[in-house]
C-alpha cells in the first residue's frame, strides 16, 4: 500500500506540473467522483478475486441494473422502487453466478463470461434501442449532487470501503474468504463452508454492481442498453493496480480504492491534456497487462524464495 | 473410442434437433439460399473457432480475438483506401494479427498470466488501437478488388465457404497428422512430460496463441470483404461465439481433450441457432443471449457427465 500511495502522489505531482487545470478543488473532487463509480463496481469484485474467483459480468450487470432501475422509477414514480430494482437485479445476478461456480462447478471466468453475454442480450432486447432519461432531482443528487461540497458518491464510496474493510478484516467471513482464496482444499478440510462463502462473495459483487448501476444512472440522468459495457476493464484494472492478486488469498479493498484513484488520475490527466477519449480503452488495457504482470512476477519471486 | 461415441451424439443431436425444429416452425429456413447464407455466416466464425480450439485445448482462452479481428479489419480497409494493393494490405493485416497473437502467447507463457486476464488486456489494447486509428469512424471506399474476390465463387461455392473448408482441412491435418498437433494435445494434457522430453513446450505454447492472432488477421479478409468497409466495432463479441462453439463442440478445457470435428458442428449449431431465431424474427439481442445459454448448457452437461463418471 505504501508504494501505491507514493504512486498516487507522483502521478498527482506530474499532472499538476503538466496541466494548470488539474490542481483545482473542483477537478480533484471530480476525480474522486469518477473514482467512486469505479470503486463501487470494483469493491465486490475484489472480494471475489480474493476468493480466487472472477466476475466478468459486472459491466453488463451495471448496465442491466441501471436500465431496470430507470424503468422502475419511470413506471412507479417512486425512487425507492428504482433503488430496490437495481439492487435486487444486481444481487440476483450475483447469486446466479455463485450457484454456477459452486453448485455446477463451472470455471468462474467462463460462467461469468457466459453471464456477461446473456445479460447483454437481455438488456438490449429489453431496451429495444431506447433511452430512458430525465429523472427527478432528488434521485440525480445521488450521482451528481454534493453534501458539504463533497460529491455524494464519495460518501457512498467511503461507506462501502469502511463496511468492506470491517467485513474482511474483523469478521470470520472475511478471514474465511482469504483462506479459501489461498487454498480452497485446505479451507474445506478445516471446516469452512466453502460453497456458501463463495456464493456470498459473488452475491456481494453482484449487489455492488447493482448499486454502482443506480449511482451511474443518477449521474448520467439517462439509461441505454450499452451503459455498462465499458466498465469491466476499469474495474479489473483498479483491483489489479490495488495489489489484489489474481491467484487469490491476498489484497484488499484499501488497495482497490487506491487503484481506482490511480486509474482515474491517469484518465483524468489524459482528459486535461486533451487526449482523445478513444485512447482510454487502449491505456486501460495496457494498465491491466502491466498490473497483472507485476502480480505474476512478485508471486513467482516469493515462490522461488520459499 | 468410447469417448468418441459418448461425445458425438451431444452436439450432433443438438444440431439436428435445432435444424429440424427451425425447418418445421420457421418458414424459409430450409431453403437453399438460406442454408448457403448460414454457411457464409458460419465461415467467419469457423475461422476463429479453429485456432480457439487449439487455445482452449492448452487450458487457455483468447478473449482478444474479436477485437483483434476488428483492428485487422480496419487495417486492411485503410490499406485498400490508400491504394496499397490487396495482397500488401492483407499481409499487413496478417502481420498485425500475428503480433497480437505472439504478445498474447508471451504474456500467458513467459509471464504466466492467467489467459483470460492477459487476453482481456490485449482486447482493450486492440479495441483502443482500432478506435484511435479510425477516430471511431467506418473506413469506406475500399475499391473493387476485395469485394470482387469476396463475391467470387469456387466450384459453385461462395468464396468464404470455400476458404472455410480449405482451412478446416489445414487445421485438421495440423492437429491430427503433425508433430505440432501432438504437442498441442500434450501441452494441455501433460505439459510436464513435454518439458521432461526436452521439447521447447513454451515455444509451441506461444505458437498456439500466435496462430490465433494470425487467423484473426486472416479472417479480416472475409469480414471486410463482406461489409465492403472496415469498422472498428464490427467484430466485438465474436470471440464469445467462437468460445461457445468450441465448448459446445465437446472440447474440454482440462486434460487437453480437443475435438476439431466437434468445433465444426459447434460452429454450425451457433450459425443455425442465430439464423433460425433471425428467420423467426426474434431481435438480434436475444440471439446473443441464446449463445450464452448454449455455452452454459454445454458446460453444465459436461460437468454433470464428469460427476457421473
Amino acid at each position: 500500500v505504501k508504494y501505491r500511495l507514493i504512486g498516487v502522489a507522483m502521478l498527482g505531482i506530474a499532472l499538476a506540473l503538466s496541466s494548470d487545470a488539474f490542481l483545482t478543488v473542483s477537478n480533484l473532487l471530480n476525480v474522486l467522483r469518477q473514482a467512486s463509480l469505479i470503486f463501487l463496481s470494483a469493491s465486490g469484485l475484489t472480494l471475489v478475486i480474493v476468493g480466487a474467483g472472477l466476475d466478468l459480468s459486472i459491466g453488463a450487470n451495471v448496465g442491466l441494473s441501471a436500465c431496470l432501475a430507470a424503468a422502475a422509477i419511470k413506471s412507479t414514480g417512486m425512487l425507492s422502487m428504482g433503488f430496490g430494482a437495481g439492487l435486487a437485479c444486481g444481487m440476483a445476478i450475483g447469486i446466479l453466478n455463485g450457484l454456477m461456480v459452486t453448485q455446477l462447478r463451472l470455471p468462474p471466468f467462463i460462467a461469468t463470461y457466459g453471464m456477461l453475454w446473456m445479460l447483454y442480450g437481455v438488456n438490449y432486447w429489453y431496451m429495444k434501442g431506447d433511452t430512458i432519461y430525465g429523472f427527478p432531482p432528488e434521485f440525480r443528487a445521488l450521482g451528481s449532487g454534493n453534501w458539504l461540497s463533497v460529491p455524494i458518491p464519495v460518501y457512498l464510496m467511503v461507506a462501502a470501503l469502511l463496511a468492506g474493510v470491517i467485513f474482511t478484516r474483523y469478521t470470520t467471513f472475511g478471514h474465511e474468504v482469504y483462506a479459501i482464496g489461498a487454498n480452497a482444499e485446505a479451507a474445506r478440510l478445516s471446516g469452512i463452508p466453502v460453497g456458501s462463502r463463495l456464493i456470498l462473495s459473488y452475491t456481494v459483487s453482484g449487489a455492488m454492481a447493482g448499486l454502482a448501476g443506480v449511482v451511474y444512472l443518477a449521474r448520467l440522468n439517462s439509461a441505454e442498453a450499452g451503459i455498462g459495457d465499458a466498465l469491466l476493464l476499469p474495474a479489473i484494472a483498479a483491483v489489479l493496480i490495488g495489489g489484489t492478486s489474481l491467484f487469490g488469498g491476498s489484497g484488499g479493498l484499501l488497495g482497490t480504492l487506491i487503484g481506482a484513484i490511480i486509474l482515474t488520475l491517469v484518465l483524468n490527466g489524459m482528459n486535461l491534456l486533451t487526449i482523445n477519449t478513444n485512447w482510454q480503452p487502449l491505456v486501460t488495457g495496457m494498465i491491466v497487462l502491466l498490473a497483472a504482470s507485476v502480480d505474476s512476477f512478485t508471486r513467482r519471486r516469493t515462490e522461488s524464495r520459499a | 473410442m468410447t469417448n468418441l461415441l459418448i461425445r458425438i451424439p451431444g452436439i450432433a443431436w443438438l444440431l439436428t434437433g435445432l435444424g429440424l425444429t427451425f425447418a418445421i416452425f420457421a418458414s424459409g429456413f430450409a431453403s437453399i439460399p438460406n442454408l448457403l447464407n448460414i454457411g457464409v455466416q458460419s465461415s467467419i466464425l469457423l475461422l476463429l473457432a479453429l485456432p480457439m480450439t487449439f487455445i482452449i485445448m492448452t487450458e487457455g482462452l483468447d478473449l482478444s480475438m474479436g477485437a483483434v479481428l476488428g483492428l485487422t479489419g480496419v487495417v486492411l480497409a485503410m490499406g485498400l483506401v490508400r491504394g496499397n494493393g490487396l495482397w500488401t494490405s492483407f499481409a499487413v493485416a496478417l502481420g498485425v494479427g500475428l503480433a497480437f497473437g505472439i504478445v498474447n502467447g508471451l504474456l500467458v507463457v513467459k509471464l504466466s498470466l492467467p489467459p483470460f486476464v492477459a487476453t482481456l488486456g490485449t482486447l482493450g489494447v486492440a479495441q483502443g488501437l482500432a478506435l484511435v486509428i479510425t477516430d471511431g469512424e467506418s473506413i469506406v471506399g475500399i475499391g473493387p478488388g476485395l469485394p470482387k474476390l469476396y463475391s467470387s465463387t469456387w466450384i459453385g461455392l461462395p468464396f468464404s465457404v470455400a476458404v472455410a473448408i480449405v482451412l478446416y482441412g489445414v487445421f485438421h491435418f495440423l492437429l491430427y497428422y503433425t508433430r505440432f498437433g501432438s504437442y498441442v494435445f500434450a501441452i494441455g494434457g501433460n505439459r510436464e512430460a513435454l518439458v521432461l522430453a526436452g521439447l521447447p513446450a513454451g515455444l509451441y505454447h506461444v505458437a498456439v496463441y500466435a496462430l490465433g492472432g494470425l487467423m484473426a488477421g486472416f479472417t479480416a479478409l472475409l469480414l471486410t470483404g463482406r461489409m465492403n468497409a472496415g469498422h472498428p466495432a464490427a467484430a466485438i463479441g465474436m470471440e464469445f461465439d467462437a468460445i461457445a462453439a468450441v465448448i459446445a463442440g465437446g472440447t474440454e478445457r482440462q486434460r487437453g481433450n480437443g475435438w476439431l470435428p466437434g468445433t465444426l458442428l459447434g460452429v454450425l449449431t451457433v450459425g443455425v441457432l442465430k439464423n433460425g431465431l433471425n428467420v423467426l424474427a426474434l431481435p438480434s439481442s436475444l440471439q446473443v443471449a441464446s449463445i450464452g445459454v448454449l455455452l452454459i448448457a454445454a458446460l453444465l452437461i459436461d460437468s454433470l457427465r464428469k460427476r457421473r463418471t
